[in-house]
């Protein structure tokens, strides 16, 4: 049986009047805040591309001895970037890690601030929590297509659309890491007549640390997971070679990406991962 | 003087205290008040004071709103209605940022449960009030570190709370109030969380610390024993109201109603009975510079006595026996130097009775009891205590004879 038409309401039109609305009233405010974020983004891309990869490859197996407490653990990280030069996609990783590395930022720098906010007010949770889930659960391809509408094609839709989808976690984790902290520690804060700046960097936020640290792992995550996905709309990097691959039908290319991808994940992963389940600081 | 003085003051959760007032006035009961509004009564008109440099325990069963009042008195909890007067300002009065700074300046605080900052070491945990106030580091480590001297932490500063004893983990709670000098200490339950042993040590340590520092001390307890000890006087609390204040003693002997009574009624009056009043008034003493053996002995005839106690220059110097003086007086000697017994026991007025059974089954004399400047205030013989303690218990509205 067919649903009446006359009762179907159409959601379409007016979600594509809102955004034509939203770009007559805006395109100007859009067009600002694209090119503040494309200067951010070349900087750090310019960054990744000029490391000289031993020292990058030296730096992270370091960096991952260090925080996973291991000699060969560091090696292991070092060995897999080393893999990916090997493999002919050290440019192309470059790429993609700099648009996590800004997407992260960018998703920190609004998360964090969200989640104590979020933390230090009950309505504001309400609020914000539905609208949480829904950002994590709409399929990542949706975000694309306002990210276009906005920005056009290129790396600032890609990255508007990664840190649609990655910043959830951090925001969700900052507040449910404040909220443990034991009532009657920050109580005691009180006692002493602490305002409500002194509690949140000396109480609050230390002792949220290792459950801030985990939804900056999911974070990062997600966001290496979002920019494959939004090569689609013109972010060169790995994501861009497979999507090159389907396109191409090259199963040897595709596969090749797709371990570098994998590597890479792998490393961001273990060492996020390490920094949230370290010793105290 | 008044340190601090709370008049009238209520604390009534949940959306509307200002209907539950009316009904409070109308000696509404709290469960009466729970059932009808959905309001708890947390406290309910309690008006008490505070001398400067006294401890005043604060004793209630779980419920009885005990914690609720303290921390009404640093607004950790806003009371709804009445007056706070901290040195003559009223706490309630006080802006955000005010209330801050006093807190700061006015009001040291142990916790139950301890309340210590796990991300930081004991000395920064000690530091944390002076850093609130943005004290210079120097001055703060110092100030820190003799804290913890005082509370017998000293090695200790570079450790985590979580790698000490519930003792320390409380010691280090008291150094953080004391490191801050502020003038009021308010100890919520402070060592309620330990074992008993421990927590008798950190009570002796607790008087011991009040003797140099000389702070203004709200203690809030369940433990009567420990109310009693620490307490110069005592706030009885039961359902949110006070039934009754005083010192110990006064609880004890005269309770206010049935449920005072029914409180204390398992308290050791041994421990609580001192020896000022059990002791009889001695008016009959001999002094050493004008008394022969011949007057004393007149002395002791006449109130039929057969030991007499010899003071010089107000000062108890020792003790004569009737048959000593008889003796001396048939010698013919002229003073009591001879004859006096200077080996006594001496006890001050505060001494417990409990304390005073071993010395009177040693002594065969009877004990005196001397102020700090050694005048004899009293006497104590064998029969006294006894007959004290059985008055104490029957006061109490006990028939057992478990003091004795």
């Amino acid at each position: 049986m067919k649903f009446p038409e006359n009762i179907q309401i159409p959601l379409d039109k007016w979600t594509d009047q809102a955004m034509d609305w939203v770009l007559m009233s805006f395109g100007g405010f859009f067009d600002a805040l694209g090119s503040a974020i494309l200067k951010f983004m070349l900087v750090v891309e310019k960054f990744f591309l000029w490391v000289p990869w031993p020292v990058l490859i030296i730096a992270v197996g370091l960096l991952a001895w260090r925080v996973m407490g291991k000699w060969w653990s560091g090696l292991m990280m070092a060995g897999m970037l080393f893999f990916m030069g090997m493999l002919g996609n050290w440019e192309m990783a470059m790429r993609t890690l700099s648009l996590v590395t800004s997407a992260v930022i960018i998703s920190l720098a609004i998360g964090i601030p969200l989640g104590i906010l979020m933390a230090s007010s009950d309505m504001f949770e309400k609020i914000l929590k539905p609208l949480l889930d829904g950002m994590q659960t709409m399929p990542s391809f949706v975000y694309l297509i306002p990210a276009l509408m906005l920005f056009g094609l290129g790396k600032v839709p890609a990255l508007f659309a990664t840190i649609v989808y990655a910043v959830p976690p951090v925001i969700r984790l900052t507040n449910v890491g404040i909220r443990e902290v034991s009532p009657s520690v920050v109580e005691a804060a009180h006692a002493f007549g602490s305002s409500y700046w002194q509690i949140l960097f000396k109480v609050q936020l230390p002792l949220a640390r290792p459950t801030i640290m985990v939804g900056v792992n999911q974070t990062t995550m997600m966001a290496l997971a979002m920019v494959v996905i939004a090569s689609m709309i013109g972010a060169k990097g790995l994501g861009f070679e497979v999507l090159l691959a389907i396109n191409r039908i090259e199963i040897g290319r595709g596969f090749e990406a797709g371990l570098c991808i994998v590597l890479m994940a792998i490393i961001i992963d273990r060492i996020t991962y390490a920094m949230a389940s370290g010793k105290r600081a | 003087m008044k340190k601090i003085d709370i008049h009238n003051l209520y604390k009534i959760f949940g959306p509307h205290p200002e209907k539950v007032m009316p009904l409070l006035s109308k000696g509404m009961s709290k469960d009466a008040i729970m059932e009808k509004t959905r309001h708890g009564v947390g406290v309910a008109d309690v008006s008490f004071d505070v001398e400067e440099g006294e401890i005043l325990v604060v004793m209630g069963l779980s419920g009885s709103g005990k914690s609720t009042l303290v921390r009404c008195i640093n607004r950790l909890i806003e009371p709804t209605s009445g007056k706070v007067l901290v040195n003559g300002e009223n706490v309630l009065k006080l802006s955000d940022t005010e209330l801050r700074h006093f807190r700061q300046k006015h009001f040291g605080m142990v916790f139950q449960n301890f309340a210590l900052f796990p991300h930081r070491t004991v000395l920064k945990n000690v530091e944390y009030g002076l850093e609130v106030q943005k004290v210079d580091s120097a001055k703060r480590s110092d100030l820190s570190m003799q804290a913890l001297e005082q509370v017998g932490l000293k090695g200790w500063e570079d450790s985590y709370p979580d790698q000490l004893s519930g003792g320390m983990q409380q010691r280090v709670g008291l150094a953080r109030a004391l490191a801050l000098d502020a003038d009021i200490m308010l100890m919520d339950e402070a060592f309620s969380a330990l074992d008993p042993l421990i927590r008798r040590d950190m009570q002796d340590e607790l008087l011991e610390l009040q003797d140099k520092v000389q702070k203004t001390i709200v203690f809030i307890s369940h433990d009567l024993d420990e109310a009693i000890k620490l307490g110069d006087r005592i706030v009885l609390m039961k359902d949110g109201m006070i039934v009754q204040v005083g010192t110990a003693e006064e609880i004890l002997t005269n309770p206010a109603n049935d449920y005072v009574a029914k409180f204390v009624e398992d308290v050791d009056m041994s421990k609580v009975i001192t020896a000022e009043t059990i002791m009889k008034k001695s008016e009959t003493i001999a002094y050493y510079k004008t008394d022969g053996p011949k007057a004393a002995l007149r002395k002791m005839k006449k109130a039929s006595i057969s030991k007499i106690f010899v003071s010089k220059e107000r000062k108890l110097v020792g003790i004569v026996k009737a048959a000593d003086a008889a003796d001396a007086a048939k010698r013919g000697e002229k003073t009591l130097e001879h004859i006096l017994i200077t080996d006594i026991q001496r006890v001050s007025p505060d001494t417990p009775a409990a304390d005073l059974f071993p010395l009177l089954a040693t002594s065969e004399h009877p004990i005196a009891v001397v102020n700090d400047s050694n005048n004899l205030q009293g006497v104590i013989i064998k029969g006294l205590i006894l007959a004290a303690l059985a008055e104490g218990t029957q006061s109490n509205g006990n028939e057992n004879d478990k003091a004795a």
